[in-house]
């Protein structure tokens, strides 16, 4: 951990204020991100895990400086995304890349391949016709595509091929970090791990870092060295997978691994639990977000809210924000 | 006793851009009341399409051929009206996206009392008292004041059980539940599948599940149906299914799934190629292009289903030469 790393997260919080209800009301605040901090290694792959509205999108955003941050620093290689000049930020945007969910929307139906894979080189070099062509024939190929789909369109591929166009795409200007939000998500499961095996290979290929967004817990456990559990844009967990999946120390971690759909016909059905609260009526500023929903929540965890700290058994890293984290990591069948 | 749903022989052929396409060929299966049976496949095989094909809801200029009974009553022949009648009364349907499958437009409460009201003539107090039980027995919280909510208002969890709501509405013998939870969190999805295991425990209709997910399948079905390329390439109890994973297709979709526990590094099996376009799907085995059993055989005709076990066939022709190689 000598070297510096790659991408840089501190402190970094996103508030986005909705259009005010009544006149004189004052408008209501999203607080989409609150405090995230972590790093990531050149090479090196982070899985980030969470529900719909747990921030992990907005996270995507901020790390490819699409907009702004309320505050908090996103370095790339020691600089700050947020302070340089739109020229240098467009010249930083070359080693940040980006794989987005849905392949049938990030492609432009009406420009061929050659057009949409280069584009990025047109745009950050001006890069003469011929060596374009020339790119994009060679990431094609990295993709497991032809030369001959160049001339193509969109509607011409299928959903797996159409993600494979997206990353090359993201691969032709030779980045150090791609983000992927929900890469897979969109796709077939045979497709998917089609996907799955290429990402993996073009990050060993290339020594890419991969920022990966998923809410698929196995998908993460198989591509990422470390996961962070996001819940309403806290970081509630962080550490390798296995520790993770097996130890796990914060129940939002449990309730997300208990969720998951097991391969085994006939298993017995757990009792039913009255359906969780809905989340976001904790009040903010009070206690842990997810003491709501939280089975083993105490009077504590209702108005002290726990910080993020060492939950393991030391000599890997294993963090958690819960009171209670020693408790819940000793519990049996953290993978279910 | 007259079976609730016996579909046999069923052939559905659209109309395409590239001429008549067969989106299903000779499907067949057969469920009673309490009976929960999963679809299982990826898209484009032909499950959504089975689904709208029972609801009587295919796109225009769709061919149905073969046979579909509803409790004794032939529905391919049914006239619009008459199927109307059965939409929403005796046959009951969960959609994948609640967002769009509710009116942005109406409060709940009206949406749940609309089928009360049609097919069973409430008056519009008796339809809101009925409706507000039903939001009481899909347990959303706070289920008076929900009445008047609007669909924006609820999170896609409770909107999905709105859904539910209303398929339960008229007390349906055969519930369709078209991936209920792809849109949902994996947390809410837990909990949208055990509800709609416990209402149909307790009304003892009977379920028919499509779902693109082997865990859900495993969790929710007792009996499942696998499809590819518009035909069930493999049908069973989903225990036999899980255990002996008979069909090609089969065991490559289980071999494909990340599962938890996976090292980092691991490289997934894949299945070669992809799924046959509909508008050409082969004459023979839909599959045999991407099969590695594949003998000339196969793209002669399509398969017929091979019993495997009590009440457990494959549409596979080279069962013997898969065993054989899983032998050895």
């Amino acid at each position: 951990m000598s070297e510096p790393p790659l991408l840089e997260v501190r402190e970094l919080v996103k508030h986005y204020r909705l259009p005010r209800e009544r006149l004189l009301a004052p408008p209501p605040l999203v607080r989409a991100v609150q405090g995230l901090s972590f790093t990531l290694q050149a090479g090196r792959s982070l899985g980030v895990v969470g529900e719909s509205g747990s921030g992990k999108s907005t996270l995507a955003r901020l790390v490819m400086a699409l907009e702004p941050p309320t505050s908090g620093e996103v370095r790339l290689d020691g600089q700050d995304l947020n302070a340089l000049t739109p020229a240098a930020l467009r010249a930083a945007r070359e080693k940040l890349q980006m794989v987005f969910q849905d392949p049938y929307g990030s492609l432009d139906p009406r420009r061929t391949i050659l057009q949409t894979v280069s584009e990025p080189l047109r745009v950050l070099h001006g890069a003469p016709l011929a060596e374009q062509r020339e790119r994009a024939a060679e990431v094609l190929d990295a993709v497991g595509l032809r030369s001959s789909d160049l001339a193509k369109y969109p509607h011409e591929f299928s959903g797996g091929q159409r993600q494979r166009i997206a990353i090359a795409r993201a691969l032709i200007t030779q980045p150090r970090l791609i983000v992927a939000d929900e890469p897979v998500s969109a796709l077939d499961v045979s497709v998917q791990a089609q996907v799955l095996n290429l990402m993996q290979d073009l990050q060993d290929k290339f020594g890419l870092a991969l920022l990966f967004i998923s809410h698929d817990l196995a998908v993460v456990d198989m591509v990422c060295d470390e996961v962070i559990v996001l819940y309403q844009g806290r970081i509630v967990e962080r550490g390798e997978p296995d520790t993770l999946f097996h130890r796990a120390a914060h129940p939002y971690t449990r309730a997300l691994l208990q969720a998951v759909p097991r391969l085994q016909p006939g298993a017995a059905r757990a009792p039913r639990r009255a359906p969780l609260q809905a989340p976001g009526s904790a009040r903010p500023g009070e206690g842990c977000v997810f003491a709501p929903r939280c089975s083993f929540a105490t009077e504590r965890c209702h108005v002290e809210r726990p910080l993020l700290r060492e939950a393991g058994a030391g000599h890997v890293r294993h963090e958690a924000a819960c009171h209670l984290a020693e408790r819940v990591a000793a519990l049996p069948g953290g993978d279910g | 006793m007259t079976a609730l749903l016996e579909v046999t022989d069923l052939r559905v052929t659209l109309r395409t851009a590239r001429g008549p396409a067969d989106a299903l060929r000779d499907v067949s299966f057969a469920m009673q009341r309490g009976d929960t049976v999963g679809l299982i496949g990826e898209s484009g095989c032909g499950k959504s399409i089975t689904a709208l094909a029972l609801m009587g809801l295919l796109p225009e200029g769709a061919r149905v051929a073969g046979s579909i009974r509803f409790a004794g009553q032939e529905l391919t022949s049914l006239d619009e009206d008459s199927l109307c009648a059965l939409r929403g009364a005796r046959i009951g349907m969960i959609f994948q996206e609640p967002m769009t499958a509710l009116n942005p437009l109406h409060p709940i409460g009206r949406q749940i009392a609309e089928p009360l009201h049609l097919h069973q003539g409430l008056s519009a107090a008796a339809a809101r008292a009925e409706a507000l039980r039903l939001l009481q027995r899909v347990q959303l919280p706070q289920a008076e004041k929900r009445l008047d909510a609007y669909p924006h208002q609820m999170s896609g969890g409770q909107r999905q059980r709105v859904v539910i709501a209303i398929a339960l509405a008229c007390g349906p013998d055969l519930l369709i539940a078209d991936e209920p939870t792809t849109a949902l969190d994996v947390t809410i999805q837990r909990e949208v599948l055990d509800l709609i295991a416990e209402l149909v425990a307790e009304d003892g209709m009977g379920l028919l599940l499509i779902s693109h997910d082997l865990g859900v399948m495993a969790e929710t079905v007792q009996r499942m149906l696998v499809m590819y390329g518009g035909t069930v390439v493999e049908s069973g109890p989903t225990a036999e299914v899980f255990r002996h994973l008979a069909h090609p297709y089969t065991r490559g979709l289980f071999a494909a799934r990340p599962r938890l526990g996976m090292a980092r590094g691991t490289r997934l099996a894949t299945i070669p190629g992809r799924v046959p376009e509909l508008a050409d799907l082969p004459l023979g085995c839909p599959f045999a292009e991407r099969c590695a059993f594949v003998a000339e055989d196969c793209r002669r005709a399509l398969p017929p289903p091979v019993a495997v076990g009590p009440r457990h066939q494959a549409r596979c022709i080279r069962l013997d030469a898969m065993a054989k190689a899983a032998d050895e």
